[in-house]
């Protein structure tokens, strides 16, 4: 059985199990919609004070809070909600279920659930972003393109290893779901350009929490900041992320002693 | 047994349920340092590029502010809206029920443990925040003491409305979608987010009509000096209603719910 296929198995499940709930879908859009509206809100009660912060443009943050919608969309549709019954599954001895499956138990774990409504913020992003781009008038060329979509795609590699690495520390902590806490309140500091905080702070949001990677750098990549140094980094960070998360989740897994053992 | 007893045995078995999670009490210190932190440098930001203030804000006093905010969001916060869809889905409520005592009692007092516990913690955060923004302490005594009652009935204008939310759970088993709704507006119009002075006046407005500034922006505005006597006692006279509204709220919602819980207990 393919990857992608697994991949599709699990989409097909979370679609077929939220169209039970489809009141849910205008509850998230509501949600989206408030969310959009505290952001640009934000963005609406900063630049009434300045016109440009840290050196961006309101257009530019525009784009900004598109991407860290979309990216947030994604993780909310399935790293987080994965993850969270990931470490539900630990604690509760249920995990053996999944490993007994005949298939890659990384894989299985990362896309074990999909809270499909949340495609509303995937969505939403998208357009905010195109709205800034449009509201920006810059060309985009090819160029801009091919780069501002590898930066998502290492955005995403590093947020996703991140979230694996936290996740898989379940297998020696108990309660480690709060962990999650730190990323989604983390998270928040990534709609704003990480060049604005202290360097520790900038330092932290770029390494230790790679928030940075996922957000600011793909919309330097798209508003054309973004120099050649910094998108090599991101991509070797990606490889070195995705490698190492692999590596510490088998040694977890080989931990794992199960619920009846 | 009276009262009196009965939370203090709350008292000590939260305590040594918290020292049982202490990793778990600094990941949570980060999820609350982070927001004030993030807007505090924005605005510091704005304020240095707009030659060092915004409003009647310069960068020192919106140190002060933010941290002040934490602080009192710190002591105020409530978490039974995350909890009580969990209570009713696994039956935990049930044992809670059993109790001859309404289960609000041992998580008022659950709450105040930790506080108390996580307080300690709290302080030298807000102390080392404090030096690394060069926050600009002057409050007078006065307002110190004008403080002490806004901060208590912040705590229980947060906790009662809070908590009557948390009934939603009784009703849907997905709350969450209600909660951060909730949470979007507190962000907004309780000044965490921005001082409410800097906010537009139909939000400004907005905010005061709504509980969410007596949840923090008043005792904030309160210690920082921003207040008249006179605001000052309309502040709290606005902080006792909403303290009966939210009382009023518990006792209806919870009546309610009890009734539909043992209908799909049963």
């Amino acid at each position: 059985m393919s990857y992608l296929r697994i991949i599709w198995i699990y989409f097909r499940l979370g679609i077929l199990s939220e169209l039970e709930y489809r009141a849910n879908f205008f509850v998230q859009l509501l949600e989206s919609l408030l969310g959009l509206a505290v952001a640009l809100g934000g963005l609406a009660v900063v630049f009434n004070h300045t016109d440009t912060l840290g050196g961006w443009l309101p257009e530019h943050l525009l784009v900004l809070v598109g991407i860290h919608i979309h990216v947030g969309g994604i993780i909310n549709m399935v790293i987080s909600p994965s993850m969270q019954r990931f470490m539900e599954d630990v604690r509760k001895g249920t995990l053996d279920f999944t490993i007994i499956k005949p298939a890659d138990s990384q894989l299985l774990v990362s896309v074990q659930r999909v809270e499909i409504w949340k495609l509303v913020d995937v969505v939403l992003g998208l357009v905010v972003m195109v709205v800034g781009m449009v509201r920006l008038r810059a060309a985009i060329g090819w160029g801009e393109t091919a780069v501002f979509l590898l930066a998502m795609f290492c955005g995403a590699a590093i947020v996703y290893s991140f979230y694996l690495i936290l996740s898989t520390f379940s297998f020696w902590f108990v309660k480690v779901e709060n962990i999650l806490v730190i990323f989604q309140s983390m998270y928040q500091a990534g709609r704003w350009p990480v060049g604005i905080y202290p360097d520790w702070l900038r330092f932290t949001l770029t390494f230790l929490v790679p928030i940075a990677f996922a957000v600011t750098v793909p919309a330097e990549g798209l508003t054309g900041q973004l120099t050649p140094q910094t998108l090599w980094l991101a991509v070797g960070i990606a490889a070195m992320m995705l490698i190492s998360s692999r590596t510490f989740w088998k040694i977890g897994i080989k931990y794992y002693s199960g619920a009846s053992a | 047994m009276n009262l009196g007893s009965i939370y203090r045995a709350q008292l000590k078995t939260t305590m040594a349920v918290q020292l049982q999670y202490r990793v778990s009490a600094i990941i949570w210190l980060i999820g609350l340092v982070i927001p004030p932190l993030v807007y505090l440098v924005v605005w510091r930001t704005v304020a240095e590029a707009g030659g060092g203030s915004v409003g009647s804000y310069d960068t020192a006093e919106f140190a002060t502010y933010y941290i002040i905010v934490m602080v009192v969001n710190h002591l105020a916060f409530i978490w039974h809206m995350w909890e009580y869809d969990y209570r009713i889905r696994e039956g935990v409520l049930s044992g809670l029920l059993l109790r001859p005592l309404h289960p609000i009692h041992a998580d008022i007092a659950e709450n105040l443990s930790y506080k108390a516990l996580t307080t300690l913690v709290v302080i030298p955060a807000a102390i080392l925040m404090s030096v690394l923004f060069k926050a600009d302490w002057n409050v007078s005594l006065t307002n110190a003491l004008f403080f002490i009652p806004a901060m208590i009935m912040a705590f229980f204008v947060q906790f009662f409305l809070g908590w009557a939310l948390a009934m939603a759970a009784f009703w849907t088993t997905r709350i969450n979608a209600i909660n951060r709704m909730y949470f979007l507006g507190k962000l907004f119009l309780s000044g965490q987010m921005a001082p409410l002075a800097l906010l537009p006046p139909a939000l400004q407005t907005a905010a005061s009509i709504s509980p969410y500034r007596w949840m923090i922006s008043f005792p904030v505005e309160l210690l920082l000096g921003n207040l008249m006597l006179r605001e000052i006692w309309i502040g709290l006279a606005v902080q006792v209603l909403w303290i009966g509204i939210g009382l009023l709220a518990v006792k209806f919602v919870w009546r309610a719910g009890i009734r539909r819980y043992s209908a799909f207990g049963a």
